[in-house]
């Protein structure tokens, strides 16, 4: 396969890559020109027939999600973009902001042309200080050049982008947390329907999409549906709902290899691939254990499993959650995936927004039940008591609002079906990995 | 004497006209005071939900959803170090990294070094696992850190 050309990060290197002078000197805001010549549905009609499917974890094709909205709608539509990149392994949309601000700008600005959105909040998490100071700098020059503003380019499109910072909440990356979360409130997911695309931001039809797909549309709209297609992973024809893996994605290596960075290719790259040729292999001449394809929500392939296709429905198969943001963290053959499991059901305990029983609870059983385990006074028991737990809390078994529950289930199940003999060994042999705390102690 | 100076007010007051409703500015009104004060005292809540119109209980119920502000009780020193103990990070010594931090300023996570000077937190992944293990000083993240490295950093505050 010939070397592929990194298109969203083609311009990360450059010395000037933040700049509206640097991002114009190579063709920026040409997409945006293009589209406003367009009637609004057309830029939708190319955006659906690209098969761009949502990056923030989903895969919702992202044109199929703005015809959603209602038609003939007086006003206001809002866009919400999702840069609150918070699952544990992701951190593309970081340097994707930081690096690169204008392609962002210029695909918000070329969504809300198609979805007749004037307002548009970029929710982004606090940690991100430096992505806050580029994007706030943009958006300066923006305003200063006409590109955002009033009659945007000299034609009637206004358009107004405002920063929004969070404080440190996973859960707002969840896209109804982050609506609550932006109105003031606490983020508590909403129950939908109705979706936003109908009752969304102060009760107004609302888009939420993630900072990489607006990276996306901007080169869609400049070279085409046809283009995206023929990048990544063409659908499964007998399968009547596979929609099919198009287009450049975002990778994101770290963990246990020798070169933990990002790396932009096809859809459909494999977790070995990306391993061996682009993480330079797993560290101190070691070997992978375990892979988490996209974020621990998506739990965990196995050594047997390291030519997954990472694409939407390549984890799907090896039975983990799905692709998730392609976040992948090698763990290598040294490490106890006891002491993994807890770190990931850690996470979510702290996360949990507490607004579902079976999620407030169960995360926070599963770290306990993994905490006595790791105190050397596990019992074999444990073991189904987590599986019962995992498996009776998430929007598949449909008992909580939102897919957190999910996300922290998912890790349990397959940690416990793929390296369960693994999990039988430490309790037997009664080894600890922390000291047993008098609060533990007293709680059996 | 309102806590809130006159500065603060007008920052708060400049977020208003970027969102159709007052609540809306409640987490921009939030951070400003919280970092100004270094936590929300009752009286700044007060203020707070004058500006916007809301009940105080509003604004306190939204503060405490979020625990990154900080009540008069535990106010913050003058910075912040929060060091990334999730996956990517753990599994290339984050963990150990809060440890010798936490002895080296002689606090728990969660506590302030008694100078003042440094509050130490542990934080869920900073989004930048390609730098583990990471950390956070106030919101500027300092990828592959070592415990020289960190205290360094540090002793320079
Ligand atoms: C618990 C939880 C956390 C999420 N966090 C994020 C996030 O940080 N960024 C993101 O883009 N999407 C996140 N999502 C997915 C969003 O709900 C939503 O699907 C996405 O922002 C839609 O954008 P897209 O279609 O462009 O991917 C999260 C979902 C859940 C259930
Ligand atoms: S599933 Fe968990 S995080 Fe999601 S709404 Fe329910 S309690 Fe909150
Ligand atoms: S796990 Fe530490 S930055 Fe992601």
């Amino acid at each position: 396969m010939p070397e592929f050309e990194p298109v969203l990060l083609a311009r990360i290197d450059k010395p000037d890559s933040t700049s509206l002078a640097g991002y114009r000197a190579d063709g920026g805001y040409e997409a945006l020109k293009k589209a406003l010549a367009m009637a609004p549905d057309d830029v939708t009609a190319i955006v659906k027939d690209s098969g761009l499917r949502g990056r923030g974890g989903a895969g919702f094709p992202a044109g199929v999600k703005w015809t959603f909205l209602p038609k003939n709608h007086p006003g206001p539509i809002y866009l919400c973009v999702n840069a609150d990149e918070s699952e544990p392994g992701t951190f593309n949309n970081r340097i994707l902001m930081e690096q690169d601000p204008h392609q962002l700008l210029e695909g918000i600005a070329i969504a809300c042309h198609a979805i007749r959105s004037r307002t548009a909040y970029l929710y982004l998490r606090y940690e991100y200080g430096r992505s806050f100071r580029v994007l706030d700098k943009a958006i300066r020059e923006c305003y200063q050049a006409g590109l955002l503003g009033k009659n945007i380019l000299g034609t009637s499109f206004n358009l107004d982008v405002y920063l929004h910072r969070g404080a440190g909440a996973y859960i707002c990356g969840e896209e109804t947390g982050l609506i609550e979360s932006l109105e003031g409130k606490r983020a508590w997911p909403r129950i939908k329907p109705p979706f936003p695309a109908v009752e969304g931001l102060f009760g107004k039809p609302t888009i939420v999409n993630n900072v990489e797909t607006l990276c996306c549309v901007t080169h869609v709209v400049s070279r085409g549906a046809d283009w995206f297609k023929s990048i990544g992973v063409p659908p499964n024809l007998a399968d009547k709902r596979d929609l099919g893996s198009y287009g450049p994605k975002l990778y994101c290596i770290s963990g246990h290899v020798n070169r933990p960075c990002c790396v932009e290719l096809p859809l459909g790259v494999t977790a070995r691939q990306l391993i061996d040729e682009h993480g330079g292999g797993v560290w101190k001449w070691r070997r992978a254990k375990a892979v988490v394809p996209g974020g621990i929500s998506m739990g965990f392939l196995s050594a047997d499993e390291l030519d997954t296709s990472l694409d939407f429905n390549g984890p799907l198969k090896a039975g983990c959650l799905g692709l998730g943001t392609a976040g992948v963290v090698v763990i290598d053959d040294q490490t106890s995936m006891v002491d993994v499991l807890a770190n990931c059901c850690r996470f979510f305990a702290h996360e949990s927004c507490g607004q579902c029983t079976p999620c407030r609870e169960g995360t926070s059983w599963m770290k306990k039940i993994l905490d006595r385990v790791r105190a050397g006074l596990g019992r074999l028991e444990d073991l189904d008591l987590l599986q019962e737990v995992a498996g009776s809390m998430g929007i598949i078994p449909g008992t909580t609002i939102c897919g957190l529950a999910d996300g922290a289930a998912w890790p349990v199940k397959n940690a416990l079906t793929k390296f369960r003999a693994e999990f039988e060994e430490y309790i037997r042999s009664g080894r600890q990995s922390i000291s047993a705390s008098p609060e533990l102690m007293a709680a059996h | 004497m309102p806590v809130l100076n006159a500065e603060l007010r007008a920052r708060i007051q400049t977020e208003l006209a970027k969102y159709p409703t007052k609540r809306a500015a409640t987490l921009p009104a939030l951070h400003i005071a919280h970092d100004a004060l270094r936590s929300v005292p009752p009286a700044a809540i007060e203020e707070i939900a004058e500006l916007l119109e809301l009940h105080p209980a509003e604004v306190f119920d939204t503060m405490s959803f979020y625990g990154f502000f900080r009540d008069d009780k535990r106010p913050l020193g003058k910075h912040r170090v929060w060091v990334c103990r999730s996956i990517s990070c753990m599994l290339r010594g984050g963990e150990d990294l809060l440890a010798q931090l936490s002895r080296r300023l002689g606090v728990a996570p969660g506590g302030t070094s008694a100078d003042g000077k440094v509050t130490l937190e542990f934080a869920e992944c900073l989004g930048a696992c390609e730098g583990a293990p990471c950390l956070l000083l106030d919101d500027e993240c300092h990828m592959n850190q070592t415990e020289q490295s960190a205290a360094a950093m540090i002793d320079k505050l």
